[in-house]
């Protein structure tokens, strides 16, 4: 289904005259009013009309998170306040939070993406949906209500905790949709069960969108499982807009962007150039149609790829990939990007069992070496050597399979890698880099 | 016939191996034989005990790996070619042996010889056959 079908299914060129008309406008605009943007752009010695094509978006200087915390706190607003109907912000606990304001016509741009996100999942003025993300400075609450209120759904504003009644909303109200974080849902569902005695998958639930943190394929199917719905990721962020810059088909098979409103492109981490389709690296996102903020190649720190070719769906807009990470934990080895995530994922495969682990990286003479020390679990442990060294070189294998990385794998004592708030300390890096 | 072994995980590191054995000696548990198996980076410490399942629960809360397995014991004349004698059984019946450790006994006239392999049933059945003397778990009590 499809809440927009001529903008969805717009062919790519179209698509991309009406990209390049409205980065025209909004790059203008930037320049014109917002003296952050100005002064960005006198740096580099760039004016608007230098931007004649999509390529060109290159030679704008990108936005960073701490550059906005910078002109905290309206720095960035390329409207008067009073054009400014509502305020959101990011919790600050990095730093000085980001402020995002939003004119009437913002508001309606996130209702019309978020619109779109639920119709493509099936959701319709006959569901019920429960919204039990955080209403407040949070954009995730009100984002989906926006998007709801317009397709008329039944709103249930349940917000975030208060996991008892979530519970007994649903069961009451007969809750077809859910929308909250998946580590949330997760809780919901054994809640339901623990402490109430509700069956969840009896709950009338059939869909859920789930994201602002980050989960992966094996909790997806956990979800689903637990409360027989179809679980979708959802992405946004305080910056851009909120949720509803990029949500999944029924497909389930990678987020689609709202391009004709955000313009993506992935870039290296480390050289900010700008990668081809299907290679990873950190998402850059360019608001075209925002009017109160307008944001230029804004660096997410998430990683993702642009997923080449068409969706079954018959949409057009192109799709990215789960997010796998955030910049802050990636690290370069051997000039290669490296993901602890990725490690992660091999060991499991191999041990079929939650792994700990971590990842120390050495640089005894000019190459680097990567040792991941491994700790002996119950399941894995044998009393034969010859098994763990079995064990040790299949590790080895298919982490260099999955990262394309040689690494040496190290059998460790349990515990011997310390945990720190149930968040271990994944990376050493013990080479002295001075550059 | 089948005897319960513990082995334990150990890094390579200073100090593993006095840590393992400290944590059963404060549970007074009594070391029947011993054998310790390594690499470069970790070894395996495999021992009989006298209490295997107080042993394992006494080092697993000293954060230690273990695993118990069966194994068999038997009694060899404690003479020349006296184990050779016995794995050449497990050879022509091909057997193989995954490891062995062995001590003498305080009398002195026969030696105690832990032995795994890649088919335990069979052994047991193959050493009877052949008259060798296969340890209870009493017997290894008893020594």
């Amino acid at each position: 289904m499809f809440w927009n079908r001529e903008v969805e299914t717009m062919p790519q060129e179209i698509l991309k005259e009406l990209q390049l008309q409205r980065l025209k406008e909004v790059v203008k605009r930037a320049y014109e009013r917002v003296p952050f943007y100005r002064k960005k752009f006198e740096e580099v010695g760039l004016k608007p009309q230098d931007i004649k094509t999509l390529e060109d978006i290159k030679y704008i200087p990108f936005t960073s998170k701490a550059e906005l915390r910078e002109v905290y706190p309206f720095g960035i607003f390329a409207v008067p306040l009073s054009e400014i109907v509502e305020i959101h912000s990011s919790s600050g606990t990095t730093g000085k939070p980001v402020v995002a304001g939003y004119t009437k016509g913002d508001l309606e741009l996130w209702g019309e993406v978020m619109a779109r996100c639920l119709t493509m999942i099936e959701i319709t003025k006959e569901d019920i949906v429960q919204i039990a993300y955080g209403y407040g400075l949070f954009t995730g609450g009100l984002g989906f209500h926006y998007g709801a209120l317009k397709i008329g759904a039944t709103i249930v504003p349940a917000s975030a905790g208060n996991t008892r009644r979530q519970i007994e909303l649903m069961r009451d109200f007969g809750t077809t949709f859910l929308a909250c974080t998946p580590s949330y849902a997760l809780y919901l569902a054994e809640y339901a069960k623990e402490e109430i005695g509700i069956e969840p998958s009896l709950l009338k639930l059939k869909a859920g969108s789930f994201g602002a943190e980050m989960w992966t394929e094996e909790m997806r199917k956990e979800i689903e499982k637990r409360f027989g719905l179809k679980a979708y990721n959802v992405y946004g962020l305080t910056e851009i807009i909120g949720p509803g810059v990029a949500h999944e088909c029924t497909e389930q098979a990678g987020l689609h962007v709202w391009e004709d409103h955000f313009y993506i492109e992935i870039v290296d981490p480390e050289t900010g150039e700008v990668l081809p389709e299907g290679t990873r690296g950190e998402l850059v996102i360019t608001t075209l149609t925002r009017e109160g903020m307008p944001m230029l190649r804004f660096r997410t720190r998430d990683i993702t790829s642009i997923i080449k070719g068409e969706c079954p769906c018959g949409r057009t807009v192109r799709r990215i990939d789960r997010i796998r990470g955030r910049t802050d934990d990636m690290i370069k080895v051997r000039g290669v990007m490296l993901f602890p995530y990725q490690i992660e994922q091999a060991i499991l495969e191999v041990q079929g069992v939650e792994p700990h682990y971590q990842i120390v990286i050495t640089r005894p003479q000019y190459l680097d070496e990567i040792e991941v020390q491994v700790e002996v679990s119950k399941e894995t442990f044998s009393d034969e050597i010859k098994v763990l060294e079995n064990l040790r070189k299949k590790l080895e294998k298919r982490i260099e399979q999955t990262t394309g990385i040689r690494v040496k794998v190290t059998l460790v004592e349990p515990k011997s890698i310390p945990r720190s708030e149930g968040k271990a300390k994944r990376v050493i890096d013990k080479r002295k880099l001075t550059d | 016939m089948k005897i319960k072994q513990i082995s334990v995980f150990l890094e390579n590191k200073k100090g593993r191996l006095f840590e393992a054995l400290k944590a059963i000696a404060e549970k007074n548990i009594n070391i029947r034989a011993l054998s310790i198996a390594d690499t470069s980076e970790f070894g395996i410490l495999r021992m009989i005990v006298d209490n295997p399942e107080e042993a394992k629960n006494a080092l697993e809360e000293a954060g230690f790996t273990t695993k118990i397995s069966n194994v068999v014991a038997i009694g060899v004349k404690d003479k020349p070619g006296g184990l050779a004698e016995v794995l050449e059984h497990l050879f022509k019946a091909d057997i193989n042996v995954e490891y062995v450790y062995a001590f003498v006994e305080k009398s002195g006239e026969q030696a105690v010889v832990v032995l795994r392999t890649n088919h335990l049933d069979k052994t047991i059945d193959l050493l009877k056959v052949h008259g060798i003397k296969l340890l209870s778990w009493e017997d290894i009590l008893a020594l």
